[in-house]
């Protein structure tokens, strides 16, 4: 035999050429990395610049047209190219054949042309912002951005219609995939439960996406041939674009989160070193949180005019799909009863998930009640919760999912200690940064205001120091991770003695991810009842 | 492998024939459903403005030449009779009328876009464009109507035109390639998207064309 | 350092119950799941001696306990904030309540008071009495908040919104548009003056804009009169009945319309005749009203509507209409 090193999957070719012809899932999978990296870093510094501005309650750092610019170009980047993707296009992408013990995705060709599409929609994004920017909130509502507004929306919506396509792309591979590529044994109450979520994203990617495209379709048609959809001087309906906005962005919000709670569930199971309590009921869960996801939209538009009997309705269901939720939080606290718990940097960050994820979900409640949401929308109370549930959950999920990972995907162990800090530091930044804004949001504060009442300012000068910490953890767990990259300690199998497919293979895989074929033969998270100690252990930094 | 399968192309991710092909065919229609949500959103705005503007939809309706559109309807109606028949052929192994068949979808697909071409280009003429150069500005309703009219037909036309570009390629391929023959499952998946444009159009054609007073 | 917002009107009390009994349940859960992890991650920590023998992996009992007792839990909360939210968005039409028009506009409000007084960017209203705002927009979607009084309603172009609400403690209070509306969003904001009676009163016969020769300003509905004599009364004037329909006791009344729908005359039906006539022809009449586009603001509109609804209520003091119909209102034949 002899001691020459097998290929894996990222030395195997080299040169840009062998990535930008990739057929491979886990080279896209990074290549969507590197893409979401970049437009994390426009949507971050918008959120600086943001925060820098109001720290006085004058508009005195940015003219007026320059915040509003900033605050959209920061919620149109980061919803588009760094939430929708991050977790499914990413780990998704990488870890789903891999964990149902698959060679690839079901067509891996279109999922090349969903990065391509993906990236082709960004640079559209860019030159959004370059060129003129964009100043109608990531929202777009009509008729402001129809008929009113000077800015590169017709560029902006042509760059959200192309990406949705990389997410419709992405969602009905996935969907196949899971479908017809599990290996034998692989039963569906077999598959771990990140891809369960998985499955229940795809479906909203599949359904929900369509619509956006025709709702941001119609925007630039009706600015460029003045039709009037949307523009109530021409006869249209402003509040049906707000409907069939929503029709998506809501769905979307749980495209957002339901694979991060995907990765929550694998690092809660790997840690606790057992299978994760009422799988079923989690698997399900995923589902029905898709399903209900789909009738809640309207809950946006309560203070549009609604009639009150459809107002009651949507308020009804939205109580209705927190619950699935709950379950969830619920089982993974369960979990951890009779568990042999370890304490690594992913476990950090999942735990993090918990808490702020907790008070996310539940300051939803405030929003989905109807008289308390008339006080509470366009508010600050509604800014705090959506980035509870979007940063503190969502990326926090998937700065776990990428620690968890880590090892699998580059072959190399980061600095745990490090790792360890950043959990702790991005958590407390984070706290700082949004839980004042609850408080703003009661006391009457606007959202998308550059200048404000004098009373508001010590909330939101604590605001701004939290987003300084926060951004400082991003950027120390950027540094550690790439650092890890080239000088990294070699990752065995298995660091974090995890049960799954893809720890059975090397780090990193060989291209075609496993050697042997595998056979499913036992339970999900079958983790040995005598608690036998994991194989190797990292390295610690 | 069979000598059979060997011939057609196995991609390297399937372990079977079978799964290939069911996976094709899974993906095919989850596909046709995005576009059931996507054409959805058209119509969701066409039934909501229809409510609002019943005698703008009337006076819209009259610029639209119904004999023309059931014409259309009758192309597209045939053109899915010969796709239908182009992959009967392939599954009978029967490559040369296979061939015939398509090249009879994509000639009527052509003939569908020409006939398009007229009313279109008839509408410029009459100023009967929503815009700034709209003919009745002060009836918004119609104004409203020929949008919705431009929107829904130019996207439907769009995928028939794209229809046509993967029918060619299709054929083109079925000609030069003996391997290709043998692999229906192209040519069905192919005619399932026709299918859908054909459906679309039967929705469009009565809501646009056939309004009565 | 405040951390609650005033209570000064009369839904504030009621918002901020349902607020506390939200933000208890928020702290139940938070703190509970909180304190049920950091316990079993230390008691289960790796290397403990605790009892691990037969985890359990599943319990349906369990699972549907935590689902539907936390569902009860916020049926009652829905149901309480459901109802509480119908009240806010259904005006009420007492005797005595103040009819106040608003028109937002990029990036100001102006405000009419049915006596004829108007404001920009301020709201001078009596204390205790019931206020409501019939609110339109002139350009893109704003919205009208009031912080300390728990109000909000998106305010649309080219349909009227309405709200109402009872101020309870004289002040100042800020006022927000809430809802983007470009360059100085930020900037459309103002302040609501509550102030008792006898000050509200003296207010407005401070006010000198606008004074007719009684040396106050016209009201509303007389300023509607003028309107409606000058403009209107040429086709829908008394003896024109053949040219156009009469427009006294028209308000609130049922009408057919050329194409079968039968619409009830409100707000909307008065303006969008003014604005669209094409579309709002009367069953039995020629579609020959021109469109005063351009030539009547909103302003005037509200002031068009006030005079046309005292013809159906001559003892109603100027000021109160009739419950407004809902967008979607018309029903088709």
């Amino acid at each position: 035999m002899s001691i020459a090193q097998k290929p894996n999957y990222l030395d195997s070719e080299l040169g840009i050429k062998s990535w930008l012809t990739t057929l491979d899932h886990k080279r896209i999978g990074i290549m969507y990395l590197l893409v979401i990296c970049v437009f994390f870093i426009v949507g971050g510094s918008m959120a600086a610049l943001i925060r820098a501005e109001l720290l006085t309650p004058k508009g005195d750092l940015l003219t007026s047209d320059a915040y509003n610019k900033a605050f959209t170009i920061h919620g149109v980047t980061l919803v588009f190219w760094v939430l929708i993707p991050a977790v499914p296009a990413v780990l998704g992408n990488f870890c789903l054949p891999l964990m149902i013990g698959a060679r690839d995705v079901a067509f891996p060709r279109l999922n090349l042309l969903s990065w391509y599409v993906f990236t082709i929609g960004g640079v559209f994004g860019i030159m959004a912002v370059i060129f003129g920017g964009i100043d109608t909130g990531w929202t777009f509502y009509t008729p402001y951005s129809t008929s009113f507004s000077h800015t590169s929306v017709v560029l902006a919506v042509t760059a959200v219609f192309i990406t949705g396509f990389s997410s419709i792309m992405t969602g009905l591979n996935f969907i196949v995939t899971i479908h017809k590529m599990r290996a034998p044994g692989m039963t569906w109450f077999r598959l771990p439960l990140f891809v369960w979520a998985n499955y229940a994203t795809s479906l909203i990617m599949v359904l929900a996406t369509p619509v956006i495209a025709i709702t941001v379709f119609l925007v630039g048609l009706e600015k460029v041939a003045h039709i009037g959809i949307f523009d109530p001087a021409l006869g249209g309906d402003p509040i049906l674009f707000q409907h069939m906005f929503w029709f998506y962005s809501h769905p979307a919000v749980y495209i957002m989160i339901l694979p991060p709670m995907g990765v929550i569930s694998e690092i809660v199971a790997c840690f606790c070193r057992k299978r994760i309590f009422g799988y079923e009921f989690v698997a399900y869960s995923s589902l029905a949180i898709a399903i209900i996801g789909f009738i809640v939209w309207a809950h946006h538009l309560f203070t549009s005019g609604l009639s009150t009997y459809s107002a009651m309705v949507f308020s009804f269901l939205t109580f209705l799909v927190a619950i699935p939720s709950a379950v969830k939080v619920f089982n993974w606290t369960a979990t951890f009863y009779k568990g042999e718990i370890h304490f690594e940097s992913p476990m950090y960050f999942a735990i993090g998930f918990i808490g702020l994820f907790l008070i996310g979900g539940l300051t939803g409640l405030f929003l989905a009640s109807l008289g308390t949401d008339i006080h509470f929308q366009d508010t600050y109370f509604v800014v705090a919760h959506f980035h509870y549930v979007m940063v503190g959950s969502a990326i926090m999920g998937f700065l776990g999912g990428l620690h968890f990972w880590w090892p699998k995907i580059t072959g190399k162990l980061y600095a745990e200690g490090l790792a360890r800090w950043a959990a702790v530091i991005i958590f407390l930044g984070f706290n700082f940064t949004f839980f004042p804004q609850f408080i703003l949001g009661y006391l009457g504060m606007p959202r998308r205001y550059h200048s404000y009442s004098d009373e508001f300012q010590v909330l939101h000068v604590c605001s701004s120091l939290g987003a300084t910490v926060l951004g400082f953890g991003y950027i120390l767990t950027f540094c550690y991770l790439l650092y890890s990259v080239k000088f990294g300690a070699k990752a065995p199998k298995n660091p974090w003695g995890a049960k799954g497919f893809e720890w059975v293979t090397d780090s990193p895989p060989p291209t075609d991810n496993f050697d042997f074929k595998p056979v499913m033969r036992e339970e999900a998270y079958a983790y040995k009842p005598d608690y036998e100690a994991p194989e190797v252990v990292h390295e610690r930094a | 492998m069979s000598a059979h399968e060997q011939e057609l192309h196995l991609g390297h991710q399937f372990e079977d024939l079978k799964q290939q092909i069911e996976s094709y065919t899974i993906g095919m229609w989850i596909f046709l459903v995005t576009e059931v949500m996507f054409f959805g959103g058209l119509f969701t705005a066409y039934i909501i403005y229809r409510a609002k503007f019943p005698e703008g939809w009337v006076h819209g309706h009259h610029h639209l030449d119904w004999r023309l559109g059931g014409l259309n309807t009758l192309i597209l109606l045939t053109s899915s009779l010969t796709m239908a028949l182009a992959v009967r052929a392939a599954m009978l192994n029967k490559w040369k009328p296979q061939v015939l068949f398509l090249v009879c979808t994509v000639l009527l697909a052509f003939g569908f876009m020409i006939v398009k071409y007229f009313e279109y280009s008839k509408k410029f003429r009459e100023h009967i464009v929503p815009g700034p150069l709209f003919a009745h500005k002060d009836d918004p309703g119609q104004e409203l109507f020929m949008g919705l009219y431009f929107a829904l037909t130019g996207l439907h036309g769009f995928h028939v035109l794209i229809g046509i570009l993967v029918i060619s390629a299709i054929t083109i391929r079925t000609i030069n390639m003996r391997r290709m023959r043998q692999d229906f499952i192209p040519v069905e998946l192919v005619g399932l998207y026709w299918h859908f444009v054909d459906i679309v159009w039967i929705f469009l054609y009565p809501l646009l064309y056939l309004i009565s007073k | 350092m405040r951390f609650v917002p005033e209570q000064a009107s009369n839904f504030a009390p009621e918002v901020d119950y349902i607020f506390y009994v939200l933000l208890a349940l928020t702290i139940f859960f938070t703190f509970g799941v909180v304190f049920a992890i950091i316990y079993l991650s230390v008691k289960y920590r790796a290397g403990s001696k605790a009892n691990r023998t037969r985890p359990p992996h599943h319990n349906t009992a369990l699972e549907l306990a935590w689902s539907v007792i936390p569902f009860l839990m916020g049926v009652p909360v829905f149901l309480w904030s459901a109802k509480l939210y119908v009240e806010m968005y259904s005006p009420k039409n007492t005797a005595g309540a103040l009819n106040i028009s608003v028109v937002g506009k990029q990036w100001m409000w102006h405000i009419q008071h049915p006596t004829g007084q108007r404001e920009n960017n301020e709201l001078h209203i009596p204390v205790n009495r019931d206020i409501k705002l019939m609110m339109i927009s002139q350009d893109v979607i704003h919205s009208f908040f009031i912080p300390d009084f728990r109000i909000k309603k998106d305010v649309l172009p080219e349909y009227f919104s309405t709200q109402w609400f009872r101020a309870t403690k004289v002040g100042k209070y800020h006022l927000f548009c809430a809802e983007y509306c470009g360059t100085n969003h930020s900037e459309m904001i103002g302040t609501v003056y509550v102030m008792t009676p006898e000050d509200y009163q003296k207010w407005l016969s401070d006010t000198k804009w606008g004074m007719n020769k009684f040396g106050r300003p016209d009201t509303m509905v007389e300023q509607g009169e003028k309107l409606f004599v000058t403009r209107c009364a040429g086709c829908h004037g008394a003896g024109k009945a053949a040219t156009a329909p009469s427009l006294a006791g028209l308000f609130g009344k049922e009408r057919e319309m050329a194409d079968g729908r039968r619409i009830t005359a409100d707000e909307d039906y008065i303006r969008r005749s003014i604005y669209e006539p094409d579309a709002m022809v009367v069953k039995g009449y020629q579609n020959i009203m021109p469109s005063f586009k351009g030539q009547i603001d909103e302003q005037q509109v509200f002031e068009i509507i006030a005079y046309i609804n005292s013809l159906s209520n001559p003892q109603i003091q100027a000021g109160t209409t009739l419950p407004t119909a809902s967008r979607k209102q018309e029903t088709k034949q």
